[in-house]
């Protein structure tokens, strides 16, 4: 295998238990080879025990034990497969609004997500709800599956008109690549192989799709940020001065001579040495991890921002958030919360709900300030210290937050920057 | 570098080393769990390249479950001198001296549950507020469900319903006094990664994960090696095998393989074409449909 080359692609999918999400994937898995005798003769077993004829496929992605017997996905479960072309990951999300959270959490690193529309029944609210949250967390591409075409007759026109539904309701919506392909994922027909029910269709099958994706533009490459995680200092010999940024860069790239500034505190200097692990190197880009030495002898910490001179990110403690409530408990008033991002953390307040969003209809709700599990809002953050921000549409390493409680130290909240 | 993008073993490579510098940042007193195996061992190799040209910042720990494979203890010490660091050994047989746990009884008694009271003794004794393990998600159903950092409550109890979501980069490693966390750098790599990374990366493991002639009897549809500790059935008998192990535990119950696979390139190739998984040889797991979640939440690796 030419492995020199190949990317790694991470996907979410999300879904009910009806709309055939876990024999899609139980599909992909199957047809690349990835699912060991032993794991199937579990299921094999599992799924006697249970009654049901033949194999299961959803025990595959159900891995708790409560899962397997409510039948259901509660939490992200993450599946592996590899083609000879790419790895995949794979985070399989439950669908129900109730696990909104979830969806979000699965979305958050993915490059692309998967959603599946029951040819059957086109555009639900639920379809609506994924397409929301790939939107709202940036997801680069959307891979719209039409699937059970065998229950549709292969369909064209029930294609189309599904589609023209997609686009319709997604036209509301920031989206930045879109494609879409019918597929029976019980029957296998344009998941890996091209389907030969559906000649009219003349696009590739969804694995073909996944393999070729455009992906090395995902990770902005313009605006170079370097959140410091740690500083080195090794005591020992031949290394008395040395002194290490080491992080992993969120965007661009960065090479030795480079003209940087250091924030919060707005001191320049030059790139000395860039380390990759054992090995120096001229140049490093995002998402590389890495130590960078400069010329100068600055003060520099955790939680502080290497950046070039001339693309700086904005210096501010007051800034707005998309906001989605993961906790049981609900917003408390007037509560400190840690907000951590990137490396750095403070305290926040949240000074303000502005709206509301209905993840079914896109409808803002200007009246109900109250937070509860599984809410998205948008809402005013002022922090105790000034943050090195940048829009979540710029960039996702750096437009992004989380809020932890310190009264049961769980995390809450997870917000992208507008 | 003219491509402005990583390969997937780079990216995950990364991935690991973001994790491990975050684990030094966030925690007080962290380990790496060390059994000597090749994810302990990757794990490792991944710490020394996350914080060179400084030394590995973390103690080794070991939970001894005194039926070790002498090879991965000689090769334990060998790594700690070489990297000087410390190594911490939780000692499975000090549990049962100590009366903290008793030996199972019976055909297929082991000494894997056990080690579960010696691992949280060792992590109080020595204020462990971190164990970073070589846990895969791949590896087994329940083991799908681990974040980067998972916290474990005053009773070093795993509460997979209620774990804390995590979303992008940012880790929350915060607890209260009595409570740690494990961290699983390698999460996301396959045993496939594992292998074609320490391939790449010319890194030395023991030699029992190479086919070699070996001693070993058929047991439960495994091969398992011959060792002090072996009681044999009355119908069981010792042969000569080419044999080797895709994992290495307790050498009681960890059953090898037939194979061929005597170079790394060997095993790359093999296990590409491997039909079962790794631990489908472990009899622990084997014990019930749940028994790795069921011993997670007791606080198992």
């Amino acid at each position: 295998m030419k492995i020199d080359k190949n990317q790694l692609l991470r996907f979410t999918t999300a879904g009910s238990v009806d709309d055939g999400k876990s024999t899609l994937i139980g599909r992909l898995l199957f047809d690349s080879k990835s699912i060991f005798e032993d794991q199937l003769a579990a299921v094999e077993n599992s799924s006697k025990q249970k009654g049901i004829d033949g194999v299961d496929l959803a025990m595959f992605t159900d891995g708790l034990k409560d899962e397997r017997e409510q039948g259901i996905t509660i939490d992200v479960a993450y599946r592996y497969f590899t083609t000879p072309k790419r790895k995949f990951i794979i985070a399989d999300t439950p669908g129900h609004i109730q696990y909104t959270r979830n969806m979000v959490t699965g979305a958050s690193t993915a490059n692309a997500a998967v959603v599946l529309i029951d040819a059957r029944h086109g555009v639900i609210e639920q379809t609506k709800r994924h397409t929301f949250i790939a939107s709202l967390l940036n997801i680069p591409h959307i891979i719209v599956c039409i699937n059970k075409m065998d229950l549709v007759d292969y369909s064209e026109e029930t294609f189309n008109s599904i589609v023209e539904q997609f686009e319709e309701f997604s036209s509301k919506l920031l989206i930045k690549d879109v494609r879409y392909i019918p597929i029976s994922a019980l029957n296998g027909d344009n998941v890996v192989n091209r389907s030969e029910h559906m000649s009219w269709f003349q696009g590739s099958p969804m694995l073909h799709e996944l393999e070729t994706l455009h992906i090395s533009s995902d990770i902005n490459k313009v605006d170079a940020r370097f959140p410091v995680q740690t500083v080195l200092r090794p005591q020992r010999k031949g290394y008395e001065d040395y002194r290490g940024y080491a992080g992993r860069i969120a965007s661009g790239i960065y090479r030795v001579g480079d003209e940087v500034s250091v924030l919060p505190s707005g001191f320049n200097s030059k790139i000395k040495t860039i380390n990759a692990g054992e090995k120096e190197v001229e140049e490093a880009f995002a998402p590389m991890s890495v130590a960078m030495t400069l010329q100068d002898d600055i003060d520099i910490s955790r939680g502080d921002m290497i950046v070039k001179v001339n693309n700086q990110p904005e210096l501010s403690q007051e800034f707005d958030v998309m906001l989605c409530w993961l906790n049981n408990s609900p917003v408390k008033p007037r509560t400190k919360y840690t907000i951590m991002h990137t490396s750095n953390e403070q305290k926040a307040v949240i000074k303000d709900v502005v709206y509301k969003m209905d993840v079914n209809t896109f409808k803002r709700n200007e009246e109900d300030k109250d937070l509860k599990m599984n809410d998205i809002a948008r809402v005013k953050l002022k922090t105790s210290h000034r943050l090195m921000l940048d829009s979540y549409r710029d960039n996702r390493n750096t437009g992004s937050i989380i809020l932890v409680d310190e009264s049961t130290k769980e995390t809450v909240a997870a917000g992208m920057i507008v | 570098m003219s491509t402005y993008y990583l390969n997937y073993l780079e990216e995950l490579e990364s991935e690991a080393i973001f994790i491990l510098r975050e684990v030094w940042a966030q925690f007080q007193n962290p380990v790496i769990l060390f059994s000597g195996g090749k994810d302990s061992i990757l794990v490792t190799h991944l710490a020394k390249k996350a914080f060179h040209p400084a030394k590995i910042p973390f103690a080794l720990m070991h939970v001894d479950t005194g039926h070790n494979f002498p090879e991965a203890i000689q090769f334990r010490d060998d790594i700690v001198e070489k990297l000087g660091v410390n190594l911490i050994v939780g000692s499975v047989q000090k549990s049962i001296d100590d009366g903290r746990v008793a030996e199972e009884k019976g055909k297929n008694a082991t000494r894997n549950a056990l080690q579960i009271t010696t691992l949280l003794d060792t992590i109080e004794e020595h204020k462990i507020d971190c164990a970073i393990g070589g846990g895969r998600r791949d590896e087994e159903k329940a083991r799908a469900k681990e974040r980067f950092f998972s916290h474990r409550d005053e009773f070093g109890q795993w509460d997979p319903k209620n774990q804390r979501p995590e979303l992008w980069n940012l880790l929350n490693g915060k607890y209260f006094e009595g409570e740690h966390f494990r961290a699983f750098p390698i999460s996301n790599w396959t045993e496939m990664d594992v292998w074609n990374y320490l391939t790449k990366e010319n890194i030395e493991i023991p030699s029992l994960y190479l086919a070699h002639e070996r001693e070993v009897v058929k047991r439960n549809g495994s091969w398992i090696p011959n060792s002090e500790y072996l009681v044999l059935e009355p119908n069981e008998e010792i042969v000569k095998k080419k044999i080797r192990f895709r994992t290495l535990g307790d050498i009681t119950i960890t059953g090898g393989i037939e194979s061929d696979a005597d170079t790394m390139e060997k095993i790359v190739e093999e296990v590409s074409t491997m039909r079962e998984t790794e631990r489908g040889n472990r009899s622990d797991d084997k014990r019930s449909e749940t028994a790795m979640e069921d011993r997670k939440k007791d606080g198992y690796f």
